[in-house]
């Protein structure tokens, strides 16, 4: 794949100050990057640093060290570079505000950027906008109460196309919804993506809506990206144990496969100490990896490629590449 | 809720599956008569329990049944458990509510902690609600139900807010609990994943209407009522291309205080017929083993 770098994570660290001990780190070290038209899913359980990620590519944070890059110039907070990319929130009700319409709603940001000069350009503005979200016109006036929560998610989409972003990023834009809206909005983003020539960063622990939307890959584990590739190799063949058990362990809607058991194996959680149990030295994963071996205690693994896009944070992995491809889920022997 | 009948068989796994406001919820809580009344009411039918009518009991009746031979674990484990109470307090209080003696109750208590998998039981027993973490509430909720050994656990999207590994976790640990003693399981849910994995019978519930009855297998191979096969349709699964268009329903399930006569999925489904708005569908074959509300279902 090529194609220009519309966002660019280099090294990226976020620290937070902690009463009484040494600072949280949120990130550690993530370096990723966004392309043109193209959708990168970010995967991790919570505390994994996914939503602090977004809030720094989106400049409502700024790293502790490294850089965000945004169609090649730092993005710095309050800047018109910030226009250009925008975030959507998992829940839609609590990024509106209940007391303006959706029309306000919409007028309000057309103002606050200055754009559209006349109150009439801005009204057919706004109908554009609902048309691209696909909510007929007659939604103009209603409160957020009014809507459903598949309907206030497009409005908060077109919200934030209102500023004409080149990226989106999406913190579990589907979580909140019922399965059979999840679908709708789902194929929104392919179909305004694909017409606006948008780039997404696609943040959600749903692996399947990850693996239907997504280009590349990116799995967090406690602050850290632990396996980036194409999203058929990274969801299908998992070389990191823990991007194994991820998604193994979710249940999968066919009663004819099953989670393959060896790759369930996990024990603890994931935000037992913030300091992860590997220490300063060894892997993040150390104290729930089923594989792990003297080396993961003493050295801390690095991002390295395993195939050529493909890479992989696990000292075991690395050093016997591809035994044999093992994906999460077998067949059901039938009973 | 109109007409719904639920049955669970002794050691078997159930699941109620539906969106949300389908009246899932209600159905279980009403099972157990948890509804305040009013303004919940229970306008007819009966609830049976092991041959009593849990309907027609008092109070007192009823309390014996619940928790001691039904047990209910829900979604939010940190509104179900006293924040001022140790883990062991609760877990034994309610074990002696059900006639339990003391020290058995003590010693029992240690034992459920450590078959839902907690590695250090006797400090989660000391333990206070806030000092623990969600997937470990939840497993405290799990050992406060089966404590007594329940006949059947009740287990209402108990893993909705919980991180997925941790979510597995659960999902195993109810599962092998059903294996060793024998309980039966109803999982009530909205993912379709946990239905396909974790039970043998399903219902599929659509605006306080049972609309589908079926075995696990039958409904994802042969899905009868067109709600179920839109919902099925709506996942990203293996087959469908990348980027793919996904089965949209459209439309949004009915309000419920204004609903008519005829079938309450009609505005949204594809292929209905006149009938559809006046008769609503009783349950009707759909084949081996699955009953469907649709007067289109093919036996």
């Amino acid at each position: 794949m090529s194609g220009d770098i519309v966002l660019q994570a280099t090294a990226v660290e976020k620290e937070y100050p902690a009463r009484g001990g040494p600072a949280v780190r949120a990130l550690r070290g993530v370096t990723l990057q966004v392309e043109r038209a193209s959708t990168l899913g970010v995967v991790g359980e919570s505390g994994c640093g996914k939503s602090t990620l977004a809030r720094l590519m989106v400049g409502l944070e700024t790293p502790t060290r490294g850089r965000i890059e945004v169609m090649g110039h730092a993005l710095e907070p309050g800047r018109a570079l910030a226009r250009q990319i925008q975030l959507v929130f998992q829940d839609p009700f609590s990024s509106l505000n209940p007391r303006i319409t959706v029309a306000k709603a919409l007028q309000e940001v057309l103002v606050v950027h200055r754009l559209g000069s006349t109150r009439t350009q801005r009204q057919s503005r706004v109908d554009e906008l609902l048309g691209l979200v696909a909510l007929s016109p007659r939604y103009r006036d209603r409160y957020p109460h009014e809507l459903s929560g598949g309907q206030a998610q497009r409005v908060a989409i077109a919200r934030a196309l209102a500023v004409e972003p080149k990226i989106l990023v999406l913190d579990e834009p589907t979580s909140a919804l019922d399965v059979s809206v999840r679908a709708e909005i789902l194929n929104l983003l392919v179909r305004l993506q694909d017409q606006l020539d948008l780039s997404y960063v696609f943040i959600s622990h749903d692996l399947a809506m990850v693996r239907h939307v997504s280009d590349v890959i990116a799995v967090m584990y406690l602050g850290e990206v632990v396996e980036h590739g194409p999203y058929g190799e990274v969801l299908d063949a998992p070389c990191h144990p823990y991007t194994r058990a991820l998604a193994a362990a979710i249940p999968v809607p066919d009663p004819t496969r099953r989670a393959d058991p060896s790759a369930l194996e996990v024990s603890g959680r994931p935000d037992a100490a913030r300091e992860p149990l590997g220490g300063a030295t060894g892997c993040p994963y150390l104290g729930r990896c089923p594989d792990a071996e003297a080396v993961c205690a003493e050295q801390h693994p690095a991002l390295r490629p395993i195939e050529p896009d493909h890479t992989v944070a696990c000292h075991v992995a690395l050093r016997a590449p591809r035994r044999a491809p093992r994906g999460p889920l077998v067949e059901r022997a039938p009973s | 809720m109109r007409g719904v009948d639920l049955d669970v068989m002794a050691g078997e796994k159930l699941g109620i599956v539906g969106e949300s406001g389908s009246g899932k919820s209600l159905t279980v809580l009403s099972v157990l008569r948890l509804l305040p009344d009013p303004p919940v009411r229970l306008l007819g039918g009966s609830i049976t329990y092991a041959g009593q009518d849990l309907a027609a009991m008092d109070e007192k009746q009823l309390a014996s049944v619940r928790g001691k031979e039904i047990a209910m674990v829900y979604q939010d484990p940190m509104s179900s458990l006293n924040p001022l109470l140790r883990v062991s307090t609760q877990i034994i209080e309610t074990m002696s509510a059900h006639g339990v003696p003391k020290d058995t109750a003590r010693r029992r208590c240690r034992e459920v902690l450590h078959q839902v998998g907690m590695a250090d039981p006797d400090r989660v027993a000391v333990a206070f609600p806030h000092e623990l973490s969600g997937g470990m509430l939840q497993r405290v909720m799990i050992a406060m139900a089966v404590a007594v050994s329940p006949r059947v656990l009740i287990a209402d999207e108990p893993t909705t807010a919980l991180d997925v590994t941790i979510q597995r976790q659960i999902l195993d640990l109810v599962e092998a609990l059903h294996e060793t003693s024998g309980m039966a399981v109803v999982w009530v849910t909205h993912d379709l994943g946990v239905v396909a994995q974790f039970v043998d019978r399903v219902l599929v519930m659509y605006a306080g209407r049972i609309v589908e009855r079926a075995s696990t297998a039958q409904l994802f191979s042969r899905p009868a009522h067109p709600y179920t096969k839109a919902l099925i349709g709506t996942l990203p699964r293996d087959g469908a291309a990348h980027r793919s268009a996904l089965v949209q329903i459209g439309g949004q399930p009915p309000d419920p205080a204004r609903l008519g006569q005829g079938c309450p999925f009609r505005d949204r489904c594809p292929i209905a017929v006149d009938r559809c708005a006046h008769e609503e569908p009783p349950l009707l074959p759909a084949g081996e083993d699955s009953v469907a509300a649709c007067w289109r279902v093919e036996g």
